[in-house]
């Protein structure tokens, strides 16, 4: 595809610190490439800004590989941007025409506390994370890795739910401010493996009794973090993550 | 000061055994009397700091993203070498230490390398514990592939995220230590300063990028695991925010840098595309495991890719290498990519790229089978150029991917500070002059979880235990200095933004230090470094203020510590005048062109040593000396 050059209005969130107002600001910017990525126009505006005395837009960003998980903002009422299954800094100018007009918010949930313009505080999802995301193994007594066969399949439904990279965009998507995708892809990532097994029960209650602590919201099948993650992760997962809870609160001592 | 290595006596398969039993342990029951502060949440660090905690010690980890999980050793694709010689074909420890001893261009440690060859294989039994999803076979055995240039198959993968999968798999054991309350985790923190006190690291100074608050924080021990300075040259593979400030301010504080000039160029990098470019994205190398790369045989062809006939396709790697073909090692890649590009037969529309191609391995193995392989990386190579590799070739170019280089670091895995332990991409122990592919996984998780645990008791054994003191005056002296620093840069209120300056002196260090250099271009740079520097001083503009989240701020005190890097990498580049593991020094070659390497001159570690600002650093010399190898020159004809 041939690059070329656009226009774009921009309708940006600037919010102070967690505890100013934020309103939105309005910016225009010419002749911005279409090769270019998303982050890089963002770039381009805060030279700009910088050189006419202006403070910049914060914005979090790091790896601009679509791994880190570091990135996002909501783009037209969209986590990451309109383009499915693409991270914000994976999203490029060549998706939006001439004259666009753009708002761009950050991920907005009350557990996650907005540190300035698009930064956010996600600390909540490791919290979540702490609360049992793991296989309790410590370093050193590991038997040969070949030792516990797994089968193809199952490892790449593993991988599927492994893929998460934990950047909230499912958390920014839900109506309810749920982290059920993101709890549901760990709780499934070690209940397919054997070495999740042990701990499955309460695995899938800690970590979805420390989400609803934190004040994320439930999930009522909007699917609408499916549609968000950037990682393709399934809702199935949170079938999945449904099954292991029930059966935990069922079953356990 | 003499550097000791404290390589252990004995044979080669015995050293580390006898090494961890020689060293002191330190009582169980008094573990939790020591505190250690881990700077850093990538793989090294993640990976000891859970392990440290899991042994008993206090441990506090301090990272500047808002999680652990996004360190840059999330972003690695390929896989991660061990010597498990699952696929019977002829591995073995001592295959995989030889490969990366040759690989590394005979410019590392025997010891070192032995010992992470040995490890390899308890990190992979480590990693599927843990519940890492690594790629198996239908029978659920792991899966192996060939990966960068190695004959055997002793690379685990996971899908083409194999560094993101091995992070997590840190990263939960780090969380499950946070929650058992054995680690405290920092978020947005930058390390502004390494305290020393009578010779001793004694703890870290910080800033919190969220309000600016410098604070101090003590310990018994401190480790770096701060990653690789690739970022020096502005667009690189790395993060946005890699950098090497805890690392150059530790070297300013007594602790040694060695190798600088050891960078590796990554060949397979999707091209440049404008002047906006942010960063450069890294293809995983396995794509040459099925792409072969090619060019035009003309100069200047501009012909579309499927328009120029088999007959007039130089498919350079191949004809040149016969034996490796396109999957010899990277700097060879490299380089080979930069000299057709010189010689105009560059593709696309800056000239600065090849072609990557994978008609044929579509035709022989299908379509699926290719897409199962390599659909992830086809799929980001797409999304940022809008083009199909299906249906063309892919554009790859050289990017500046890896430092070998780092703060010079013992057999332990101390730095010349006493009580400073650097780990991962941070020192430059075990890559020599050159990284093998998936070898960066390795060494991050083997220093992190096996060696350092079995090292650092051997110090703290020494320490008295306790709670660290953070009264000392150099506490206080730190933090002020740390508070003129902010303020000078605010004050500057110059014309130039950070980024402006920094792809400058990018440019500078790519044209002049990078896969080729020769004495006039490297002499050019050196003088032409400390002039920019003065420039930043005079004349960057900072917004905003000191108290605040002010990301041009941490861009900036990045900046200001490349800068002052840069000249000490040029001054190694210059001293090292033969051509070595990455890099090509002009005036050393063969009469094929080929890189030589020159034993008798300089078969030594290089660690330079700070003598104040604009002082010329001292040069130690770490002879090298091979007992069980015999350094040759690389041939992959």
């Amino acid at each position: 595809m041939q690059s070329k050059k656009i226009d774009i209005n921009l309708k940006i969130w600037r919010q102070e610190n967690a505890d100013a107002q934020g309103s939105f600001e309005q910016y225009s910017l010419a002749g911005i490439s279409t090769d270019m990525s998303f982050l890089e126009m963002l770039d381009v505006l805060n030279e700009k800004l910088t050189l006419e005395g202006k403070e910049p837009v914060a914005f979090d960003h790091d790896c601009r590989e679509g791994i880190c998980g570091m990135c996002g903002a909501v783009v037209n009422g969209q986590p990451h941007g309109p383009e499915p299954g693409t991270t914000l800094c994976q999203l490029h100018m060549r998706h939006f025409k001439d004259g666009d007009q753009l708002v761009i918010e950050p991920f907005r949930a009350r557990a996650f506390r907005i540190e300035k313009d698009l930064v956010v505080d996600r600390s909540s999802l490791d919290k979540i994370i702490q609360s049992g995301g793991y296989v309790s193994v410590n370093t050193g007594g590991a038997s040969d890795a070949n030792t516990i066969p797994i089968a193809q399949k199952t490892a790449e439904q593993a991988m599927d739910a492994a893929a998460c990279i934990g950047c909230g965009a499912c958390v920014a998507a839900c109506p309810n401010a749920s982290a059920m995708l993101f709890v549901s892809a760990k709780v499934s990532q070690l209940a397919l493996l054997p070495q999740g097994h042990p701990e499955r029960r309460e695995r899938a209650l800690s970590m979805v009794g420390k989400m609803d602590e934190l004040g994320f919201g439930n999930c009522s099948n909007e699917r609408e973090c499916e549609a968000a993650c950037p990682k393709g992760i399934s809702i199935r997962h949170i079938a999945r993550l449904n099954r292991e809870f029930i059966k935990a609160a069922l079953f356990s001592e | 000061m003499t550097l000791d290595a404290k390589i252990p006596s004995g044979s080669l398969a015995e050293k580390w055994d006898k090494h961890c039993f020689a060293g002191k342990l330190v009582n169980p029951a008094n573990k939790k009397k020591y505190s250690i502060i881990v700077v850093g949440s990538g793989l090294a660090g993640a990976s000891a700091a859970a392990t440290l905690a899991e042994l008993g010690y206090q441990v506090q980890v301090f990272t500047m993203h808002d999680s652990p999980r996004r360190a840059h050793s999330i972003a690695a694709q390929g896989g991660i070498n061990a010597a498990k010689n699952y696929q019977n074909d002829g591995d073995s420890i001592f295959r995989l230490f030889y490969d990366t001893i040759k690989g590394g261009d005979f410019r590392a440690r025997e010891a070192n390398v032995y010992r992470l060859a040995q490890i390899s294989n308890n990190i992979i039994d480590q990693c599927v514990a843990q519940g890492v999803p690594f790629a198996r076979e239908y029978g659920g055995s792991l899966a192996n592939r060939s990966f960068g240039g190695a004959q055997v198959s002793r690379t685990f993968y996971a899908r083409g995220q194999t560094g993101q999968q091995l992070l997590l798999g840190a990263y939960s054991a780090l969380m499950r230590q946070v929650h058992l309350g054995k680690v405290t985790i920092h978020t947005r923190q930058e390390m502004m300063d390494l305290v020393v006190e009578a010779g001793l690291a004694k703890g870290i100074v910080t800033r919190d990028m969220r309000t600016g608050a410098i604070a101090s924080h003590a310990a018994h021990a401190v480790v770096l695991a701060t990653g690789g300075y690739g970022n020096v040259y502005y667009l690189s593979t790395n993060a946005m925010s890699s950098n090497v400030t805890a690392a150059w301010r530790a070297h300013k504080k007594g602790a040694f840098f060695a190798n600088p000039c050891f960078v590796q160029i990554h060949p397979t990098c999707i091209p440049m595309h404008g002047d906006y470019q942010s960063k450069l994205t890294l293809m995983s190398e396995s794509l040459r495991n099925d792409g072969r790369v090619w060019v035009p045989k003309k100069s200047g062809d501009k012909r579309p890719p499927d328009q120029i006939p088999e007959t007039e396709r130089d498919y350079y790697l191949e004809n040149k290498y016969p034996s490796f073909g396109n999957l010899v090692p990277r700097d060879v890649a490299s380089r080979n990519a930069k000299e057709v590009c010189d010689s105009k037969k560059g593709v696309g529309e800056t000239g600065l790229a090849v072609y990557l191609d994978f008609a044929d391995a579509i035709k022989r193995d299908g379509i699926e089978t290719i897409l199962r392989k390599y659909g992830n990386l086809f799929q980001m190579y797409e999304k940022i150029t809008a083009q199909d590799p299906v249906k063309q070739p892919m554009m790859i170019y050289p990017a500046v991917h890896y430092a070998m280089g780092g703060l010079w670091v013992d057999y332990d895995l101390m730095s010349t500070i006493p009580g400073l332990f650097v780990l991962g991409e941070a020192n430059f122990s075990d890559h020599g002059a050159n990284r093998l592919g998936a070898s960066a996984l390795m060494q991050g998780l083997a220093d992190g979880y096996f060696i350092l645990p079995n090292t650092i008791g051997a110090y703290l054994s020494g320490c008295a235990p306790g709670v660290p003191d953070k009264s000392a005056r150099v506490f206080a002296e730190t933090e002020k200095n740390a508070e003129a620093y902010i303020a000078r840069l605010l004050a500057i209120k110059g014309k130039r933004t950070t980024d402006d300056i920094h792809k400058e002196l990018g440019k500078l260090l790519w044209d002049h230090c990078g896969m080729a250099r020769n004495q006039s271009g490297l002499q050019q740079a050196l003088a032409r470094i400390p002039e920019i520097r003065e420039e930043f001083w005079h004349n960057v503009l900072i917004p905003g203020t000191g108290k605040e989240l002010n990301q041009s701020l941490e861009r900036a005190g990045r900046l200001a510590d490349f800068l002052e890097f840069a000249e000490l990498m040029v001054t190694d580049a210059l001293d090292r005048q033969e051509s070595c593991g990455c890099h090509l020094r002009e005036e050393s070659q063969t009469a094929e062109h080929e890189a030589k390497r020159d034993d008798e001159k300089y078969a030594y570690v290089s660690a330079w040593q700070f003598q104040g600002p604009g002082e010329s650093p001292i040069l130690h010399k770490e002879p090298l000396t091979f007992e069980n190898v015999t350094p040759s020159q690389r041939s992959y004809k």
